[in-house]
């Protein structure tokens, strides 16, 4: 316990054997390590090789100074819940519209939050009574899922955004908050990113509402939405 | 073979009576249309290549021009105009490609005798064919050369840099490390474009785009690791979405051996017209079928979007369709990798024993097709470990039920794009699994009445009522309705649905003859 031990797993560009396991002590030591034990190396390809090593830290942080960048709370209510609190709170059905903006073929994320089935025995959007949910699927234009938003008068809409090469996700997600400001339609919406790669922080910076990263289900998205709704209302 | 799920064999032949009465009248459907890429695809195969200045292929150039001039022209086939333009200017093939991309439009030339367009094309035909029997017999020979060397199953490797000349290196790696098959994963969303790229590219999405230099790029790589490691390298790539029968031509050209084609993905998972995606698929696997290019269809994507416990039934029905729309092509069953895949949420009790039952059920319905299994993707997470241990009950599971193609499974699946050293890890993984349990698959029976033969039965079963369902209905109705991955798709909606051509009494194809001819399709 508290011992500082470090598990790590690389690849370096070097043929595999003595001198490699060595390089790759040092390198280990040299990111400030005290100790450090190469356990295992193999080779990979002519020119590189992989290592497991064991290592020693002496670092330590604040614990009690750390902010958590996640917006899925640790108390988001359940489906039943949800639904209670719409039918006291908000008194009608809720519009959620959802989809993969720009060239984002990857539906799991998105599927996962809105699909009846849901995820990991978390219901997803549509089996909610209190919500009408539209997932548009994949590839859907930004200018697109505004009009949509707009058609079926949406209280939130939701982005996933799987791909992140090349900052793809930054590009698609500011020109969703752009449009939205040159139509004078941001605060109309709740808006709400999500995928693998999405921190709460970075959604916020680039004007969402919230950004919603893994191990997000349906009632995170659920319970933040709706208490925002009241939230509006109260405002 | 040896059953060992003893499922009934009349309730197999009737399945198959059910894909075939809910495939017919699709394909007199198919047979009296054409469409934009099927043109091109015909044109790619008389040698229609290159692009202009604004990097518009040559083949899109000839098409647009005829739509262009007369709405009604394509209905004549584009090869018709193409060729024509080759026997007015006594043009070779590549002096005509530079002239159209030049802006020499063919649509404007007035017909020569048919005669001797017919005399051209036919030369034309030739040369194409004499290059993809080549390929074809290189394969073969390459094939009984290094005969023995190759895993079994195949062991599938996927590459995705976007850039043609760093997944080279990735693959040479691959290669090395004992892959047998590596696909080069296409830039997101080019399943959506309505043309093909030209050139070599180095920028892309999550994958490369697909275009005849990178095709030719990665299978001279790969010749070259394979004669080094003694196996032949199998190269794969994508073509299902609005270009499904020109990438085909340009993998029979560039001597792929195996091509992503299923006849419903589009529709249902890229919103394709239907359409416009029955038409593209039948003809380009005419065009696997004389190449001998393996097809991998894509009933994995059911599961992902489903539930893989309780829609089991929809991917075993898939799989019948994409048997029988692969005959109707005249692809012979060694060419149908069948797909299937190891997505049952790990929590469930027993998931294994269904797993098994669902791989060996397709082994048995299916005995001489090979099959392609894909690993656990939907339940993947951060946790590498467990995703580690669940790629190996993947690997088990394959290795047990003789598949065919096993995609190996990546630990970061849902982390990042694999490093080099997680596709190590899975082929080792793989390697171990397969080594240790060679001979398991004919040692092992499953007990009577256990629990993995009662559940292929049950899922047989379901199948079948619903293959039954879609026969009262229609297939182009049952999209409609969503009776397909709860996916609903309208019959005129979807992407591609103008690119659509009624194909005219005077219809000029004579790549599709010859490979009519040649696959026996001739009614």
């Amino acid at each position: 316990m508290d011992d500082g031990k470090v598990q790590l797993s690389f690849t370096l560009p070097v043929p595999n054997g003595a001198k490699g396991r060595e390089a790759a002590r040092k390198l280990v030591l040299s990111w400030g390590f005290k100790e450090c034990e190469v356990v295992h190396s193999t080779v990979l390809a002519d020119d590189f090789s992989m290592y497991v090593a064991y290592a020693k830290t002496e670092q330590s942080i604040d614990y009690d100074s750390v902010v958590a960048d996640e917006a899925s709370a640790d108390a988001s209510m359940d489906m039943e819940a949800v639904d209670a609190f719409i039918k006291e709170h908000i008194g009608r059905k809720i519009v959620v519209v959802g989809a993969c903006t720009g060239f984002d073929a990857h539906t799991v994320g998105i599927d996962a939050i809105m699909n009846m089935k849901g995820f990991n025995h978390h219901y997803g959007l549509e089996r909610y009574t209190g919500i009408d949910a539209y997932n548009l699927g994949a590839q859907v234009p930004n200018e697109k899922l505004i009009d949509y938003a707009l058609k079926v008068k949406a209280d939130a809409i939701l982005i996933s955004q799987v791909v992140t090469q090349k900052d793809t996700h930054i590009h698609n997600m500011t020109e969703f908050v752009e449009l939205l400001e040159a139509k004078g339609l941001r605060e109309r919406f709740i808006c709400v990113a999500g995928g693998p790669r999405i921190g709460n922080k970075l959604a916020v910076e680039l004007g969402f509402d919230v950004g919603f990263g893994r191990g997000t289900y349906a009632d995170d998205v659920a319970t933040f939405i709706v208490k925002k709704i009241v939230e509006k209302q109260k405002a | 073979m040896s059953t060992k799920l003893h499922l009934p064999k009349e309730s197999i032949d009737h399945a198959r009576q059910l894909a075939r009465a809910i495939a017919s009248p699709v394909v007199d459907f198919i047979d009296k249309h054409s469409s934009v890429t099927v043109e091109r695809a015909a044109l790619r195969l008389a040698g229609a290549d290159g692009a202009n200045p604004d990097g518009v292929p040559v083949p899109n150039l000839v098409v647009d021009q005829l739509r262009a001039a007369d709405p009604t022209m394509l209905e004549d086939g584009a090869v018709l105009r193409y060729v024509n333009a080759l026997v007015r200017t006594g043009d070779s093939v590549g002096a005509l490609n530079a002239r159209v991309a030049a802006g020499y439009n063919v649509a404007q030339q007035p017909l020569v005798d048919r005669e001797k367009i017919v005399k051209k094309a036919a030369e034309l035909v030739t040369t194409a064919a004499d290059r993809i029997k080549g390929n074809r017999a290189h394969r073969e020979l390459k094939q009984e050369e290094f005969h023995g060397r190759n895993n079994s199953p195949l062991l599938y490797l996927i590459v995705a840099t976007g850039n043609i000349y760093e997944d080279v290196k990735q693959a040479r790696a691959a290669a090395s490390q004992g892959a047998d098959v590596i696909a080069v994963i296409r830039t997101t969303a080019q399943s959506l474009l309505d043309y093909v790229p030209f050139g070599p590219t180095t920028e892309g999405f999550g994958g490369t785009y697909a275009t005849q230099e990178n095709f030719r790029i990665m299978r001279a790589a790969l010749d070259e690791v394979g004669e080094k490691e003694k196996r032949y390298i199998l190269l794969t790539n994508y073509a299902s979405g609005l270009c499904m029968p020109e990438i085909a031509a340009m993998g029979a050209l560039e001597r792929l051996d195996m091509m992503l084609n299923d006849s419903m993905y589009g529709i249902l998972f890229r919103d394709i017209n239907m359409y416009r995606t029955f038409v593209d698929q039948k003809f380009s696997r005419m065009i696997d079928a004389y190449a001998g290019s393996i097809i991998n269809t894509g009933e994995d994507n059911y599961l992902t979007t489903s539930d893989a416990f309780e829609k089991a039934y929809t991917v075993l029905a898939s799989q019948f369709l994409n048997e029988r729309f692969a005959y109707s092509a005249g692809l012979p069953a060694r060419l149908q990798g069948l797909g299937h895949a190891f997505e049952m949420d790990p929590s469930i009790k027993n998931g294994f024993l269904y797993e098994l039952s669902q791989a060996q059920m397709a082994r048995e319905i299916f005995p001489e097709h090979p099959l392609k299994y894909m690993p656990p993707t939907k339940f993947m997470s951060g946790d590498v470990f467990k995703g580690l241990a669940m790629n190996t009950l993947f690997n088990f599971v394959s290795k047990a039920t003789n598949q065919g193609i096993h995609l190996l499974g990546m630990l970061t699946e849902a982390v990042h794009t694999p490093f080099m050293m997680d596709r190590f890890l899975a082929v080792d993984n793989a390697r171990y699994v397969m080594n240790n349990m060679e001979g398991f698959y004919d040692d092992i029976e499953f007990k009577k009445d256990g629990i993995i033969v009662n559940r292929a039965h049950d899922v047989l079963t379901k199948t079948i009522s619903f293959m039954e369902e879609v026969e009262k209905t229609g297939l182009f109705d049952a999209i409609e309705q969503g009776l397909f991955a709860e996916v609903k798709r309208p019959k005129d909606g979807g992407k591609g649905f103008e690119g659509l051509i009624k194909k005219g009494p005077a219809y000029f194809n004579p790549f599709e003859d010859h490979l009519k001819r040649e696959l026996g399709l001739e009614r």
